[in-house]
């Protein structure tokens, strides 16, 4: 690949049972682009779990995806409250989500630490009151 | 274990049209009502069993290439999320069982957690 291929989503904060659509969306994308099904399942797992994120906990924002012939990288932007302890939130199964979240399917903890596992770097910004970054790579082989 | 064989081991009824991927054979299999709990794990699950009806049940699956999910307890799963699953070659099921007894019944017939090639 010569150039870049990139992909923007606006993620929207108030709709849940639409959230999660830009990383299906990814994942057609990246399979078209002839990406290993390996490396596009990591991609879309890390994004979708991002993208809930800020659906639950942040009203939404913006998430990128960049492709170079050597990396995928995901930006997932928002500007909800931010993450007050970013290694607490790391932890598995430590959650802020509330009763109807968990009655929505989330909640478990889990999502910060898949998001870590599936890639191959992970690095969040977060201000209170300000919002989040999270930038995501994943190596291309 | 091919996917219709799992339908008829759970009395299930088959709510997706194409009855072609009831041929797909499936190696493993997941449940949980929790979504990031599902994520969690990659290796081969073919098949999601799950309590929890919404959207976000199809989009798990679909990023975890999984080609089947069994509502437990008969629940019903709405025309959207069908032809959600339809559009990623997803089969959808429901079956009366609680979610407890339709794995017993899967796992004491030989789908157990292990990989293709073990
Ligand atoms: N974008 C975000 N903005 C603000 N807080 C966040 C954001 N993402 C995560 N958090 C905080 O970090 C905690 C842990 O996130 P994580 O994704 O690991 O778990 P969860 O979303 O609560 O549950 P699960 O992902 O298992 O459904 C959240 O409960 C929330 O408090
Ligand atoms: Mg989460």
């Amino acid at each position: 690949m010569a150039e870049n291929v990139v992909f923007h989503f606006d993620i929207d904060g108030e709709d849940f049972s639409s959230a999660g659509g830009a990383s299906v969306t990814v994942k057609k994308k990246l399979r078209q682009l002839g990406i290993d099904s390996e490396q596009i399942r990591r991609v879309a797992i890390a994004m979708y779990e991002g993208e809930i994120n800020m659906v639950i906990h942040a009203s939404g924002g913006t998430a990128d995806v960049i492709v170079s012939d050597h990396e995928i990288t995901i930006v997932l932007a928002d500007h909800g409250p931010g993450i007050p302890d970013v290694s607490l939130a790391m932890q598995e199964g430590y959650s802020t989500a509330r009763d109807h979240i968990r009655s929505l399917g989330f909640g478990a903890g889990m999502g910060l630490p898949n998001m870590k596992k599936y890639t191959d770097s992970m690095k969040i910004e977060t201000e209170l009151g300000r919002g989040t970054t999270i930038t995501m790579t994943v190596n291309i082989t | 274990m091919k996917i219709a064989q799992l339908k008829e081991l759970l009395d299930a009824e088959l709510l997706t049209h194409d009855e072609s991927l009831l041929d797909h054979e499936v190696y493993n299999a997941c449940c949980s009502d929790m979504m990031s709990d599902v994520l969690a794990f990659v290796k081969d699950q073919g098949v999601l069993l799950t309590g929890l009806v919404n959207a976000q049940v199809i989009r798990t699956a679909s990023m975890m290439d999984m080609v089947c999910v069994v509502f437990v307890r008969n629940k019903m799963p709405t025309e959207e999320m069908i032809r959600l699953a339809e559009e990623c070659d997803i089969v959808v099921m429901k079956a009366h069982y609680r979610a407890y007894e339709a794995c017993g019944k899967l796992y004491t017939s030989g789908l157990v957690a292990r990989g293709k090639n073990s």
